[in-house]
């Protein structure tokens, strides 16, 4: 596809932690392009640096070694302005949803924080419309929760709520690290579908993380597997699990329980 | 015949608020495991799962308290035991337990080695260290489990091999039951299932006789047990064979449960996840037809106020108030 708009380039991107007989590479020469308004999966065991990757992506750890370049210009991330600038493109949901918010703030204060964030001068009404119409595209009910505080909400509720935010913020790219691995079956596919969501409808390029194969396949159009800080395969979803060549992701896809075929536990 | 080695019926547990409040989690559950077999527990989150696994164990610490019913296990019923011999006789021995993220549970200061003399100083005192030691270390061998594990500190120690250290600790003294709560949850899909290979290998190995398996992944049930359960605002609302449970099932709720399951396999792509909309029913207010009948897009008036009967589909028990071929049709026409 050539109409593809390149967002997020990444070259032999590295990330070395530790010093001489310490030293541990999360991230080794690691180069990735990633496209505008698709959903891209970063797969791979604990411990294999997607978490480490995403979190360069987002600026919030220097790379040791690499380029990152976005809008096809080399990021800046030197003076506060420049960080305030590509910050407010940029937006993250983690895997404990409990950690993310202020628990002293009622929800209603935490969805007014994001208007405020961008800085808008809204009358009242238009506020809270706002905060309605973010809270009714995560199907929750803002009549009932805005008088409450993130400890009174389950899980679901709260992951939910987290993307609220993210559709009222509107970043250009949204980095999700296992939003899923804390909420049932359930949730975990409501919340998938709200991903999709914001990409058809607001044309948000996301990325994934997850060392669920199955979740990458239904969510994703590319999808990146990792394994000891490099990638060792990547392609479009499809091809990736119907057809994979590497044999690591052979072995990811054979972990996931199916229900359609056997499931080999190996011996 | 094969002997039910787990019964229990018309269990009820509460929790207790702090207004006097009694909020039953588990409100009249019935189900019996044949030994050798496998169930599994499925459903959402606040279902009362893990309320039913802790009750098994007949223990209770407020705010649980013990409403009704019985637990009996190879036939003795265990509500009629003293805490002291409960303690003694009955759990590690007929019934152990693996609560949710048991494996942050371990003593950071105390070898692995140690929890195995802390129960063998309690149910087998004869046993010196030194037999302790070869003990633990045939069962760890036999379990694929490196013997060095033994002698390490849990920091050091990865998730997916502290859990299996843990259920390797649990059933050394060859309990008959297993109780696994959600013991690969906070696991990656490679130690998933070096767990699941563990679970099985006891199983193969007649360490345990028969397991009880609660967790919300299906397809990992599926591939488990032999039986499925799905609870739903503390009652059980299906039962049956694990094959006709994923492929077949009856139940509105199971129906939708069913069709969150999400495998990397083909034609998964662009297919439209079941959601259930809202929150399963505040316990402190239960509704008094159907529980679930809110959030059922099958509903009908009379859902909401009628008794509903427990109704048979073959093997399959389950709690509607349709019969099977009413909502076999519904489904039928909402899929063309």
């Amino acid at each position: 596809m050539n109409n593809r708009d390149l967002l997020i380039r990444g070259r032999s991107l590295t990330k070395v932690f530790g010093y001489g007989s310490r030293k541990t590479t999360a991230v080794d020469a690691v180069d990735f392009d990633f496209h505008k308004g698709e959903i891209i999966s970063i797969v791979g065991e604990s411990g294999s640096g997607k978490t480490t990757l995403a979190k360069m992506v987002m600026g919030l750890l220097k790379e040791s070694s690499g380029t990152i370049e976005y809008k096809g210009q080399p990021r800046r991330l030197k003076s506060h302005a420049d960080r305030k600038r590509y910050w407010k493109d940029i937006q993250a949901i983690f895997q404990d949803p409990f950690s993310s918010f202020n628990l002293f703030y009622r929800v209603e204060k935490l969805l007014l924080d994001c208007i405020k964030l961008q800085g808008l001068k809204l009358s009242k009404e238009e506020r809270y419309r706002k905060m309605r119409e973010a809270c009714s595209f995560v199907n929750l009910k803002f009549e009932e929760l805005h008088n409450k505080y993130p400890f009174e909400l389950s899980g679901g509720q709260m992951q939910r709520l987290m993307i609220a935010r993210i559709f009222m913020l509107h970043p250009k790219v949204l980095i999700a690290d296992e939003p899923t691995s804390m909420v049932d079956a359930c949730s975990r596919s409501t919340i998938l579908d709200m991903l999709l969501k914001l990409r058809d409808e607001n044309g948000m390029t996301i990325i994934f993380i997850t060392h669920d194969v199955g979740l990458a396949y239904y969510v994703s159009d590319t999808i990146y597997i990792m394994e000891k800080g490099k990638i060792v395969e990547s392609g479009p979803a499809e091809d990736m699990i119907l057809n994979p060549q590497h044999s690591y992701t052979r072995q990811l896809i054979n972990d996931v329980p199916k229900i359609n075929s056997n499931w080999d536990l190996g011996s | 015949m094969s002997t039910n080695i787990l019964e229990v019926s018309g269990l009820k547990t509460y929790y207790k608020t702090r207004l006097k409040e009694k909020v039953f989690a588990v409100d009249g559950v019935d189900f019996e495991l044949e030994e050798g077999k496998t169930l599994g527990i499925a459903g959402e989150s606040g279902c009362g799962k893990s309320t039913l696994a802790l009750s098994l164990m007949g223990f209770y610490f407020p705010p649980l308290h013990y409403g009704s019913g019985s637990i009996r296990i190879s036939g003795s019923d265990i509500m009629k035991l003293s805490k002291e011999q409960l303690r003694s006789k009955v759990s590690g021995r007929e019934i152990a337990y693996i609560p949710q993220a048991a494996m942050n549970a371990l003593n950071p200061t105390l070898r692995i080695i140690r929890f195995i003399e802390d129960i063998m100083k309690e149910h087998r005192p004869e046993l010196s260290k030194k037999q302790v030691w070869e003990l633990a270390a045939e069962r760890f061998k036999t379990l694929n489990l490196p013997e060095k594990v033994l002698r390490s500190y849990p920091n050091e120690l990865s998730g997916g091999m502290k859990q299996r250290t843990v259920i390797a600790i649990s059933t050394i003294l060859n309990p008959k039951v297993l109780i696994a709560d959600e013991p690969t949850s906070a696991l990656d899909v490679t130690s998933q299932k070096a767990v699941i290979k563990l679970l099985k290998d006891l199983l193969d190995k007649k360490y345990i006789r028969s397991l009880v398996f609660i967790t919300h992944e299906l397809p990992l049930l599926y591939h488990v047990t032999d039986e499925i359960m799905v609870m739903y605002a503390g009652e059980i609302v299906e039962r049956g064979a694990a094959e006709q449970m994923i492929f077949d099932p009856v139940h509105p709720y199971t129906k939708k449960l069913m069709g969150s399951i999400l495998v990397p396999e083909e034609g998964m792509k662009g297919q439209k996840l079941a959601a259930i909309p809202g929150a399963p029913p505040n316990l402190k207010q239960v509704p008094p037809g159907c529980r679930f009948a809110e959030r059922c897009s099958y509903a009908q008036g009379e859902c909401k106020t009628g008794k509903v009967p427990i109704r048979a589909n073959g093997s399959n028990r389950y709690r509607c108030l349709f019969d099977t071929e009413t909502l076999k049709e519904w489904y039928a026409n909402e899929q063309s």
